[in-house]
């Protein structure tokens, strides 16, 4: 279950950010490692809530950095 | 004191996109090619050819165009080698992301204004191509962009060429790119609806400049680029020079908000101060590139227009030609496209037909070009545009001088 969570939850950054699959590690930071702005980073969430049915408030994405901080937040919320 | 000695304003390249070629050689053939009833779309463009996947996903259709024009012009330009800070973007678009703009009011209505795109704003803008054009090659002077409607990209060139001319700039990357004619998720483009209720395009699709059955304007696409350049900097380094920009002026009618005033009183007086500027008198012109959209009223307040500046007994006028006939109209890209056409009917000796022309007007007294193109020993050349709003713009381009 949770690789396919992880597996939706990647395919919105491969559309979001136009990265290749495998630089989305738990890891990888959204600004040095992905080239990814502020619009791209409210682009991915608004995504996410869209493929996960859920709310994320602008206040719970501050200090998120890294792809397994968004992953923690996507996770604690389905 | 002396007033100090105008500089003078080159044309080093060209780059352009429309429904009949994309790139010089294709478009300038195209010109003579006969063609049917069809929105003008650009179906060859690619924009994995001049955007990364990234880009082309946030930039609208008519910012992906504007960038490409301004790619192919520097590349035909070569080595501008300008100060950043003295190398400006004029660019013109005449209604900018329509295309984005009808996408994300559907994501609105279908699903609430929590999902409308962050990037909305960024693509949307009317600016968002001379942006691209600046942040692409670094050009750090003015970079602006002009909304005149279908006048907007004459309007962009002369304002480039006043900024050489009275010394702010070295370079100035100019022209203008329209995409509004993109249908979205099976919906029909708003664009192209808003023009046929306002009667404004053809019911039969046929684009005729200046024939007597006229009956509209066929919508279009595409951009055009030119890189302006003072002319000691660009003989310096050897440019080919296609010609310079010699004059330029930009009048209003203020009379309605799409009709054109009786007699084209704005038209006349824009062609005039164009003449003025260049320096020079109307049996100077060699050719008018003209405005020409097929529709009943422009045509006619164009030609009556002309008349007035050019005939004389015994004279018509200058051999006029309208491009619209293949190009279709393609709004804020109209008068860029067209300056390019001109720049390539001065470096190659013939004026494009207007095709579609069968049957002149009677109304109409002008020596129009049809058929085949018509050799031209090059002389200056004026190009018309006119834009909803009663916006007047003319050029005035011709060979190098001395």
């Amino acid at each position: 279950m949770a690789d396919e969570t992880y597996d939706k939850f990647r395919n919105c950054a491969v559309e979001v950010l136009q990265v290749a699959p495998e630089k989305v590690t738990l890891e990888a930071r959204f600004e040095q490692d992905l080239e990814a702005d502020s619009l791209d980073l409210v682009e991915f969430v608004m995504a996410l809530e869209e493929a996960f049915d859920i709310t994320v408030e602008e206040s719970e994405l501050e200090g998120v950095e890294t792809v397994g901080q968004a992953y923690e937040l996507v996770t604690a919320k389905i | 004191m002396l007033a100090q000695a105008p500089r003078r304003v080159a044309i080093t390249g060209l780059g352009v996109i429309a429904s009949c070629g994309i790139g010089l050689d294709a478009f300038f053939e195209g010109l003579a090619r006969p063609i049917g009833t069809e929105e003008r779309r650009v179906e060859d463009f690619d924009p994995a050819e001049y955007l990364d996947a990234k880009e082309a996903r946030q930039t609208d259709r008519f910012a992906q165009f504007s960038l490409a024009s301004a790619e192919m012009a520097l590349a035909d330009a070569g080595r501008v080698d300008t100060d950043p800070v003295r190398s400006g973007v004029i660019y013109a678009t005449g209604v900018g992301g329509l295309a984005t703009l009808q996408e994300q009011m559907g994501v609105l209505i279908e699903k609430g204004p929590r999902r409308v795109s962050p990037r909305l704003v960024p693509m949307m803008m009317a600016n968002a191509g001379a942006a691209a054009i600046s942040m692409r090659f670094g050009w750090r002077g003015p970079c602006e962009t002009v909304v005149t409607a279908c006048a907007s990209g004459t309007h962009a060139i002369g304002n480039a060429y006043r900024l050489i001319a009275t010394g702010r700039c070295d370079a100035v990357l100019t022209g203008g790119a329209e995409a509004a004619i993109t249908p979205i998720g099976g919906q029909v483009a708003i664009g192209p609806a808003a023009f046929a209720n306002m009667t404004a395009l053809s019911t039969s699709g046929m684009s005729r400049p200046y024939d007597v059955r006229r009956d509209g304007f066929v919508i279009a696409e595409g951009a055009g680029c030119l890189v302006l350049e003072e002319l000691e900097h660009a003989r310096a380094r050897g440019a080919r020079i296609y010609g310079e920009v010699l004059g330029a002026a930009s009048t209003a009618d203020a009379h309605h908000i799409t009709a054109p005033s009786p007699g084209g009183e704005g038209a006349v007086a824009c062609m005039e101060i164009a003449l003025e500027d260049a320096g020079l008198v109307p049996g100077d012109i060699a050719h008018i590139n003209g405005h020409g959209t097929s529709t009943p009223l422009n045509d006619l307040a164009e030609a009556q227009a002309i008349e007035k500046v050019f005939a004389t007994p015994g004279f018509l006028s200058p051999p006029v030609t309208s491009i619209k006939g293949v190009t279709g109209h393609s709004l804020g890209a109209a008068g860029a496209i067209e300056a390019v056409a001109v720049a390539l009917t001065l470096e190659r000796g013939l004026i494009p037909p207007t095709v579609g022309l069968e049957e002149l007007d009677p109304e109409i007294h002008l020596d129009v070009v049809t058929g085949a193109p018509r050799p031209f020993t090059p002389g200056p050349v004026l190009s018309n545009s006119f834009g909803f709003g009663g916006h007047n713009g003319c050029l005035v381009i011709g060979p190098e001088g001395n």
